[in-house]
């Protein structure tokens, strides 16, 4: 297992070096020069030169990459061309927001989802299954800001129960954006409980574990819904991915201070070393999240854990 | 090659008599029907707007003395801040974001159905490069993906477009690359090598054909996808600008009158629900009719 572990660990090396690779390549297409953005207007060719020079904007790219992995190595990922912050300090002060808003809603996905996927394939056909079908489509629908402006409208302005941006104000900042990120990721899961479930329903041990006496909710909970597990599994994984990576749009309607809302910020304003060192911190973030996943399967498998010891 | 022909032309025949098997399966669905007609009413909508609005004075044109009305008998939605008809606008809107979503799917098909194809049928190493890649790949969330797309091309709607179809590409290429796996090994594919069929001949008369249906529901599933993709790029600002009705960009221009016009937040925002739910339908429906195993 631990063998498994430090291998998984090591492929994702030349993964994240390929996605870097990319990204910084393309990146270096967007349009516009860079010792501009940083100097303003007024600069004069000369000074351009200079810090083109100083910044090694003139080197070929390879030779920049190159640099720029080496320095990410070392917790350096540039400085910010729009306020000279470290990015490296800047990503790690904003993913705390980030992790939090992402932990809160996931939880809040799997309390609601799993329970709900369960009863909706248990009673199949039946008003809840009926029910929790039409909510997870109208769920599955709705776009998420739009599901953060409807919440802002009815939480905010009318009730004024609850903040509408920022998280200046403790837990009751984090409920809006929560459910928001939440409710897409609920229809999701509700439908993935309900096919792995049904899936699993249909198999003949569960007759067998009925036949021999055990109670419903022990046949349902014991032995049904452990074997469904593996794909429920693979969703939430996914849905933590997005949302650690992919968040930017409901963060920004809440004006959330994590890595979306900078990210989205640093794209309007050009700021592109930021974005940059940004987009690859997503990428490392999420493979280890994926392995992760990985490593959870093989707790709740022991087929899976024993064919990653063989490996 | 005579009898490669001949045994084509009886598969389209089989294939005809399919898809109204197909077809009837579809027809006793009845949320797919649903969702099949509010799409088509859509695209009605989308194709006859310049019938029904005028863009240059219904849909972009001010009227600043009928500003901000609510939802009323004059005003089915309401009128905006510069006393635009949103009734107009937001109908108006259908056919952006009904053509994002065609075309940026058309597009990763395009790409992604010949690049999963060859990787699936070829196999080997060429496979394995390929599906490396595209692995790597999703390990930027696709929303991520698609707005340093927009970031590098500028803001545009083609460019929305193109970036939407390249996100999109790694989930076809991987789709269709299962699927052909699937059927690259049937006895007609070998008998078809035994004839003497070229690899294109096999790949286009044989492959494809029988890889048709997860890819086209994934396709009509990831138009719904796209559409809200698109909105939200346009919600933040990367993508279509506003006067354009796109419904994103209506829902980002409504923010600021969340107080006084709330109702200017809610007609776009449904509007974008109404549509991905039919399309959505339409694509469960699909899968249902398709999947050999549900039937019967």
């Amino acid at each position: 297992m631990a063998k498994y572990i430090t291998k998984r660990i090591l492929m994702i090396i030349p993964i994240v070096i390929f996605v870097s690779f990319v990204v910084y390549c393309v990146m270096d297409l967007v349009p516009g020069d860079p010792a501009r953005t940083a100097l303003g207007d007024e600069a004069t060719e000369e000074q351009l030169e200079i810090y083109r020079e100083d910044h090694g904007l003139n080197e070929p790219i390879v030779v920049r990459y190159a640099h720029y992995i080496g320095g990410l190595l070392h917790g350096d990922m540039g400085k910010s061309i729009y306020n000279n912050e470290d990015v490296w300090q800047l990503y790690f002060s904003k993913l705390p927001y980030t992790l939090l808003l992402a932990v809160a809603s996931v939880i809040l996905t799997v309390i609601t989802s799993i329970p709900l996927g369960i009863l909706a394939a248990v009673k199949r056909n039946e008003w809840v299954d009926t029910g929790a079908s039409a909510l997870s489509f109208i769920g599955l629908a709705m776009p998420n800001f739009w599901i953060g402006l409807l919440l802002i409208i009815l939480f905010s302005v009318h009730l004024g129960w609850l903040p509408s941006s920022g998280a200046g104000a403790g837990w009751k900042s984090l409920i809006l954006p929560m459910i928001t990120c939440g409710t897409g990721n609920m229809a999701a899961l509700t439908r993935t409980t309900r096919s792995a479930m049904l899936d699993v329903l249909r198999q003949d041990y569960l007759r067998t574990a009925r036949a021999k006496g055990l109670n419903e909710h022990l046949v349902i909970i014991r032995h049904a819904f452990k074997n469904a597990q593996i794909p429920i599994v693979t969703m939430i994984g996914t849905q933590c991915a997005t949302l650690v990576g992919g968040a930017l749009i409901t963060e920004r309607v809440f004006a959330w201070p994590g890595i979306g809302s900078y990210l989205v910020d640093s794209i309007l304003k050009s700021d592109y070393e930021v974005v940059t060192g940004f987009v690859i911190m997503t990428a490392v973030v999420v493979s280890l999240i994926l392995l992760l996943v990985d490593i959870i399967y093989a707790f709740m498998d022991p087929r899976i854990k024993a064919e990653y010891a063989r490996s | 090659m005579d009898r490669v022909e001949k045994s084509c032309k009886n598969s389209a025949g089989v294939r005809q008599n399919r898809a109204l098997a197909v077809w009837r399966q579809f027809r006793r669905n009845k949320g797919a029907m649903i969702g099949l007609i509010i799409t088509a009413a859509l695209i009605l909508l989308a194709v006859s707007a310049d019938f029904i609005w005028d863009y240059e004075t219904d849909v972009i044109g001010m009227n600043i003395a009928d500003r901000m009305i609510s939802p009323g008998t004059k005003y089915l939605f309401g009128t905006d801040n510069y006393g635009r008809d949103m009734l107009a606008r937001v109908g108006y809107g259908a056919r952006y974001s009904l053509v994002i979503g065609a075309v940026s799917v058309l597009f990763g098909l395009f790409v992604g159905v010949p690049i999963g194809t060859s990787a699936g049928y070829l196999g080997g190493r060429y496979d394995t490069i390929i599906m490396r890649m595209i692995d790597a790949f999703s390990i930027v969330p696709s929303i991520l993906l698609t707005i340093l797309m927009v970031t590098v091309l500028g803001t545009s709607l083609l460019n929305l477009m193109i970036a939407l179809a390249i996100s999109t590409i790694p989930i076809f290429a991987r789709i269709t690359r299962a699927s052909v796996l699937t059927v690259r090994y049937n006895e007609y594919i070998e008998s078809a090598k035994a004839i003497g069929a070229s690899d294109f001949y096999i790949i286009t008369k044989y492959i494809i054909p029988n890889c048709f249906s997860p890819i086209l529901v994934q396709a009509t599933l990831r138009m719904g996808t796209n559409i809200i993709s698109a909105a939200g790029l346009s919600y933040i600002g990367l993508g279509v600008a506003l006067p354009t009705p796109e419904w994103g960009a209506l829902l980002s221009a409504s923010k600021q009158f969340i107080i006084q016009a709330p109702y200017l937040c809610f007609f776009p925002g449904l509007a974008i629900m109404i549509t991905v739910m039919s399309i959505n339908l339409v694509g469960d429906g699909l899968r249902d009719a398709l999947d050999p195993k549900l039937k019967r």
